[in-house]
């Protein structure tokens, strides 16, 4: 908190909006804490980092490499169980769901949808939240008054809400649902971007540029913006899990990624009305979720060490 | 501390105007809401459905008319139930309320013993088990941890009620999944305070005097990290409130989050704009207090400001 805390020349919104400052601070800032135990959880990070990669491939090569076609329907084989039960076979390893499509063949379509919407929100997100916080915390003034006033009135808009709003009003498709996520979620690149530029504004070499004559625009493209790169990184990845999670959570709702393309969400609200009987369908895209919104934190947590290490 | 209260309230005001002219937007930033409501109608519909419902006035003047009446507490009807927004409101918000409240108590105590505990002893077992709950419940959206806690308490168990709100045991549940939402960020925040405070000056005096571990942790030490903590609570639980929409989805509860989303499916707008008005000024009004509290709490915010 304290890091964070320290440049904050507009209390009102640095306190309003303590609460997500305190997250991201929360996560910036440990380090310096964990001198003692460096190899044990790294090691463990490495181990999802691989696991992160392995599904992304999955999900980018799967589809082709696997024989089934995830939109077939095959109303004969409707609801088998997967392969590990005394009813499964190899045909449908995963089982299939309320329709007889295969299981396997949706979950990895619907990692390439997850994969796609995390990191083309996190890179909208990250572009506006960038822009608006390097300029608030370079110019400060007014500037950082406006733009600390949208940060805290984003906060408190209700995200799920707002998106589902829009969503119903524009209608569901994959570019919509980016969209609009990516225009919700940038504030926690704008409240460390604002920080940080605060904190190098006064640094020398900023200082020694200026003196030099150099335009805001290169300062800030050519000093500013390049220190920035390892926080924000690490803001992508928190961001690219919460995109992640809110698509899924608009899709379960019906207001997401639409039918009939897989999606981790709209699986398990597909599984839903049959849960009573096959678990299976609500536990696996369950699973699958946790899965990688958990490596996608974990990874986040890896560049975290790695830059704490260096800084 | 007079300044400082009447600087936030503006600026809470400010955000309340901003908000409400946002949640009042979004239905009509695609569009024309009349056609929507007169459906396959001809364009003589359209109209009378648009002078109906005020719609043909210049949209300034609607949000005018809007905004004065919502200060009154009024929204307009429900296009669906015919009835008064403010109604509604009122019948489904407790559950909604309740369900947030349980919830946002659950997290807290979950995090504040496992985060001072891991701030006190950063790297032991209790610290690593703390870290991995919170990378668990991070990862979890409410409404999985909502729909595994089902398959195992209902399903295989029998245990617990799948849906409604009528007992205390329907309450378990959406409760344990909302909660285990809220309470990583909160039991990051106190480690990583702990572990600040406890690096201070004086806590090495405290030491030094022979004080106790605990009076050094709970009179010296968790009272410092109380400030961040306070804001980073009332911040959760507005979050937690919004969240309530898929949660309440998933156990059929028929609180606001399940009244927003069937509002959305049927394009029931002046019940969506109320309520996302409502979210909003939850989150706004709670900010202001934790803000209010720490003011009171801590002469130094109100210097600040």
């Amino acid at each position: 908190m304290s890091s964070l805390h320290a440049g904050g020349s507009t209390p009102t919104v640095a306190t309003a909006s303590a609460g997500a400052v305190a997250t991201a601070a929360g996560t910036l800032g440990e380090r310096g804490h964990r001198v003692g135990r460096r190899a044990g959880p790294s090691l463990w990070h490495a181990g999802f980092l691989v696991l992160l990669v392995a599904m992304l491939l999955a999900g980018l090569f799967g589809p082709w490499l696997l024989p089934t076609d995830p939109y077939t329907q095959d109303l004969l084989a409707r609801l088998q169980e997967p392969v590990w039960t005394a009813d499964g076979d190899w045909g449908h390893p995963l089982g299939t769901d309320h329709l007889g499509r295969d299981i396997l063949a949706r979950l990895l379509v619907g990692i390439r949808v997850s994969a796609l919407i995390g990191l083309s929100v996190a890179l909208l997100g990250g572009l506006i939240g960038t822009s608006l916080g390097v300029l608030a915390g370079y110019y400060g003034g007014w500037v950082d008054r406006l733009v600390s006033f949208l940060i805290t009135a984003r906060l408190a808009l209700p995200i799920i809400l707002v998106a589902l709003a829009v969503v119903s009003v524009v209608g569901a498709s994959l570019t919509v649902v980016t969209l609009v996520l990516g225009l919700l979620l940038w504030e926690r690149y704008a409240l460390v971007a604002r920080t940080m530029a605060m904190g190098l504004r006064q640094a020398e070499f900023v200082t020694a540029s200026r003196l030099l004559g150099r335009s805001d625009a290169r300062i800030i493209l050519k000093d500013i913006l390049p220190n920035l790169a390892g926080n924000l990184l690490i803001i992508g990845t928190v961001d690219a899990a919460m995109a992640i999670t809110l698509e899924a959570s608009l899709s379960f709702l019906g207001l997401g990624v639409p039918p009939p393309m897989p999606s981790l969400g709209l699986m398990i609200a597909e599984g839903k009305e049959n849960m009573l009987f096959v678990p299976e369908l609500v536990v696996i895209p369950s699973g699958v979720l946790f899965l990688l919104v958990l490596c996608v934190n974990r990874v986040g947590e890896l560049l975290r060490e790695r830059q704490a290490r260096k800084g | 501390m007079i300044k400082f209260v009447l600087r936030r309230l503006a600026v809470s005001a400010l955000l309340v105007a901003f908000v409400s002219l946002i949640s009042f937007a979004l239905v009509f930033a695609s569009g024309n809401p009349a056609a929507r409501l007169a459906g396959e109608g001809s364009a003589a519909d359209t109209e009378a459905m648009a002078r109906r419902h005020g719609l043909d006035a210049p949209l300034i003047v609607q949000y005018g008319r809007w905004l004065v009446r919502a200060a009154q507490g009024e929204f307009g009807d429900s296009l669906y139930f015919q009835r008064p927004v403010s109604e509604l409101l009122a019948q489904h918000f407790p559950s909604t309320a309740m369900l947030g409240l349980a919830a946002m108590l659950l997290a807290l105590l979950l995090a504040v013993p496992l985060g001072v505990a891991a701030g006190a002893r950063p790297g032991s077992w209790i610290d690593r088990v703390a870290m991995g709950l919170a990378a668990t419940a991070q990862a979890l959206p409410p409404f999985c941890t909502g729909f595994l806690l089902i398959v195992v308490l209902s399903v295989q168990h029998h245990w617990l009620p799948t849906s409604g709100f009528e007992t205390w045991r329907h309450f378990i549940m959406p409760v344990i999944a909302l909660g285990l939402f809220g309470m990583p960020a909160m039991l990051r925040l106190l480690k990583s305070e702990m572990q600040t405070v406890l690096a201070t000056d004086y806590i090495r005096t405290a030491r030094a005097m022979g004080l106790g571990e605990w009076q050094i942790l709970g009179k010296y030490a968790l009272r410092n990290a109380l400030r961040p903590l306070v804001s980073l609570a009332a911040a959760q639980l507005g979050t937690l409130l919004a969240g309530s929409v898929v949660i309440e989805t998933v156990f059929a509860i028929n609180g606001a989050g399940m009244l927003a989303w069937t509002s959305i499916l049927r394009g029931d707008f002046p019940t969506i704009q109320a309520l996302i008005l409502i979210f909003s000024l939850v989150y706004i009004v709670l900010t202001l207090l934790a803000d209010l509290i720490n003011g009171l709490l801590d002469p130094r915010v109100r210097v600040s400001a």
